[in-house]
């Protein structure tokens, strides 16, 4: 199959591209990039459009195996595409866990017979994610993980956790590191702050993540391994990031579009689409995450897209579980609070998206060069849409629906195929009638 | 000039933060009037008549579920008591399921009482009914507040300028948020003491002073609010042991000399004697503790009457 993009702007921040050129692709790769390419059967005229490498997401929960209720490795994938994502990394902590080999084959049989996106699995670090000992992570490498995390939970154990930084460098693939400290977080449902002071809700300290993300810098420093914390949320880990980057630790992160469109004042609603780990923090909180990504302490956007049943959240806030959809807002809630407001322009916001992604995980895509796999994204910035209570995920729960932003997928190539497309059918031109003599 | 507010703006009482301070006086002026329906040997009134409210009470209570029923009934509504154990909640049963199912039989009001805060708007955003919040965790208890605000009314004569200290656990009280709502509301002067462990964070943004050491809190109190200190929580890393927290934050006879003449002694109840209060003050002259009480019926009286006598009276 031959298909020619033309007319869009492309921006491809791996090549420091970003003008008006045409994008052939041939047989699921990107043949050519340039301008005036030969005309071809198929032709997507994007005037108007912004032309990207697709979307990467480093932190998504497609549920399968075992909670198939909330969400599938189909419906997942299918809410990826229309979010404009061509790739997701699929956390381990399913039932089972994907803490052995046959768990991640499943996986990816699963994402290749009914995936509308390609599919990453992450690994657990340790054995059903009890955090006692390490999972066989050479054969989670072997059998396609990218990287290994008990997400969800911390790895509380400080010599666990140097242990699988340092076996996991050896398989030169990250440890993903979700930083909760389970003692000072003692079963608060929210930041702790004026605002679960006024509503009486029990506290998530920023100190939580904070003291985590110290001890694991060190640890990283230590065992020279990749560390990458997941959904930073604090001005104290964004520094201690930025702190331990600068002394030449291999540290990366990943922030989500909910932490920084939404600040913990929000949950006076008591809605429990507001209640996801970490919390939505305070206003000082939400700078920090801005500051970072506009210095560049933060290398990417994830979504933390973590579906659940509706009613698993119809219920106390104090009861329902932690987390929020997020695959098919995330462009849109960046692209308004980051790129309208001036924190980074566009380029920047899709090489958090899927440049830098693809880069510090060391996966194909998040590139338009000629002869990479033709995952392109195609967006357009300025329309404006309401977020309704219809997506392509299983689950509903987004803290999104109702909000008006500026910003949509149009339409989503994986391999060449197109697998989510927006654009209105075209309709063959009437016949004109026949003039009357 | 305005002229007094003679309704509520909301169908429901969730908290006092909602309420303005024309509203605060409106239920203390209404109480005032029903406080003399209690003394009568006929102690009832035909407000209510017809009007069926549910007390859904899904955690322990003695005193708030007492009073509101007491005055229910003296309104001359019908009333239904529903507590969680024995019921469907231990079948598994979610709020809302109970809650609809209960409306399904069409109540005028749900008197609520939930370990979890914001369960009583999680109610009052999908049913018809007035929700009445009885206390939702560590939130709000507005009719608490009220009852303690008609006490101080009745016995300094004022809101306006009084100075209120309430010491214990600050944290985990939603007597002290209500109250913290309704008295900075009416323009009270509020310290708030404890030990930091047991001290919310920020909570000196709600517009009070915050102290930890008893004395400074009593000094030049005009009223001293104890608070229950939940015994579960010694040894938990909130303090080390109760012998220590009475040592402390104990209010006994001798430290009550440095609060202001015709100092009031109040508690929301139940009373640990010889933990948070030493008997001879909970029994001795400055205490109003049993007054609280009976203020409670009134205050409750006029809520229910306010959401759901005054509306059907139109």
């Amino acid at each position: 199959m031959t298909v020619l993009i033309h007319n869009g702007r492309v921006i491809d921040p791996s090549q420091r591209l970003d003008s008006k050129v045409d994008i052939l692709i041939e047989d699921g790769k990107i043949s050519e990039v340039g301008k005036k390419l030969r005309q071809t059967a198929e032709m997507i005229d994007a005037t108007g459009l912004v032309v990207v490498p697709g979307f990467i997401d480093l932190h998504t929960h497609l549920r399968e195996p075992g909670q198939e209720h909330k969400e599938t490795i189909a419906t997942g994938t299918r809410a990826a595409v229309a979010g404009g994502y061509t790739a997701v990394c699929a956390m381990a902590n399913t039932f089972p866990p994907n803490d052995e080999r046959a768990v991640t084959e499943m996986i990816i049989a699963e994402a290749a017979r009914n995936g509308a996106c390609r599919v990453y699995p992450i690994g657990a670090v340790s054995r059903a994610l009890k955090g006692e000992e390490l999972a066989e992570l050479a054969d989670l490498r072997a059998a396609g993980c990218v990287g290994v995390s008990d997400d969800g939970k911390p790895v509380s154990n400080g010599q666990l956790m140097r242990r699988a930084m340092e076996y996991a460098s050896m398989l030169r693939m990250p440890v993903i590191a979700h930083e909760e400290d389970l003692n000072l977080t003692d079963g608060g449902v929210m930041h702790e702050g004026f605002h679960s002071t006024l509503l009486g809700m029990s506290g998530i300290p920023a100190a939580s993540e904070e003291t985590m993300v110290a001890r694991d810098v060190i640890l990283a420093r230590m065992t020279g391994a990749h560390l990458h914390v997941a959904h930073v949320s604090t001005a104290g880990a964004i520094a201690a990031i930025r702190t331990a980057r600068a002394s030449g630790v291999h540290v990366t992160c990943e922030v989500t579009p909910h932490h920084i469109a939404l600040g913990d004042e929000t949950v006076q609603s008591f809605s429990t689409n507001l209640k996801m780990n970490p919390p939505l923090r305070s206003e000082e909180h939400r700078k920090a995450l801005l500051e970072g990504i506009a210095d560049g302490t933060v290398d990417a956007i994830a979504t933390d897209h973590a579906p659940h049943h509706f009613d698993e959240k119809n219920v106390e806030f104090d009861l329902a579980p932690f987390g929020v959809i997020g695959l098919e807002t995330a462009f849109a809630i960046c692209h308004d609070r980051l790129v309208r407001e001036r924190v980074i322009d566009l380029p920047r916001l899709i090489e958090l998206m899927s440049s830098a992604p693809a880069r510090i995980f060391n996966l194909p895509g998040g590139t338009l060069r000629a002869g990479s796999p033709a995952d392109v994204t195609l967006l357009d910035p300025e329309t404006r849409f309401q977020v309704t209570n219809t997506f392509r995920s299983k689950a509903s729960n987004s803290p999104f629906i109702g909000e008006m932003l500026h910003g949509r997928v149009v339409a989503t190539i994986v391999g060449g195929v197109m697998k989510y497309d927006l654009r209105a059918p075209v309709t063959p031109p009437r016949p004109k009638p026949k003039r009357r003599r | 000039m305005r002229a007094a507010q003679t309704s509520l703006s909301s169908k429901d009482l969730l908290g006092i933060e909602p309420l303005t301070p024309e509203e605060i006086t409106l239920i203390l002026d209404t109480a005032e009037g029903f406080k003399e329906v209690s003394e009568r040997p006929v102690k009832k009134v035909p407000a209510l008549r017809g009007q069926l409210v549910i007390n859904l009470f899904m955690e322990a209570s003695t005193r708030t579920r007492v009073s509101f029923e007491i005055a229910e009934k003296r309104l001359s509504s019908d009333t239904l008591n529903f507590s969680a154990s024995g019921s469907s909640v231990e079948k598994g049963e979610t709020l809302i399921d109970t809650a609809q199912n209960l409306m399904a039989m069409h109540p005028d009001m749900i008197v609520i009482r939930h370990k979890h805060p914001g369960a009583p708007k999680m109610l009052a955003d999908r049913l018809p009914a007035s929700i009445i919040n009885a206390g939702d965790g560590a939130h709000e208890h507005p009719t608490q507040a009220l009852l303690d605000a008609f006490t101080i009314r009745e016995r300094l004569g004022r809101l306006h300028g009084v100075n209120v200290s309430i010491i214990g656990d600050i944290a985990h009280s939603r007597v002290v948020r209500s109250n913290i709502h309704l008295l900075t509301k009416m323009k009270a002067n509020v310290t708030v003491a404890g030990p930091p462990t047991l001290m919310p964070v920020e909570v000196e943004r709600l517009g009070v002073r915050v102290v930890h050491s008893l004395d400074e809190a009593i000094e030049g109190a005009d009223v001293i609010m104890m608070l229950r200190i939940q015994l579960e929580r010694q040894g938990k890393l909130s303090f080390p042991s109760l012998r220590e927290y009475y040592n402390t934050f104990g209010l006994t006879p001798e430290r009550l000399h440095r609060a202001r003449e015709g100092v009031v002694v109040m508690h929301p109840g139940p009373m640990n004697r010889g933990v948070e209060i030493a008997s001879d003050v909970a029994d001795g002259p400055w205490s109003v503790i049993l007054d609280q009480v009976t203020n409670g019926v009134a205050v409750r009286m006029a809520v229910l009457y306010l959401l759901g006598g005054a509306h059907a009276a139109e």
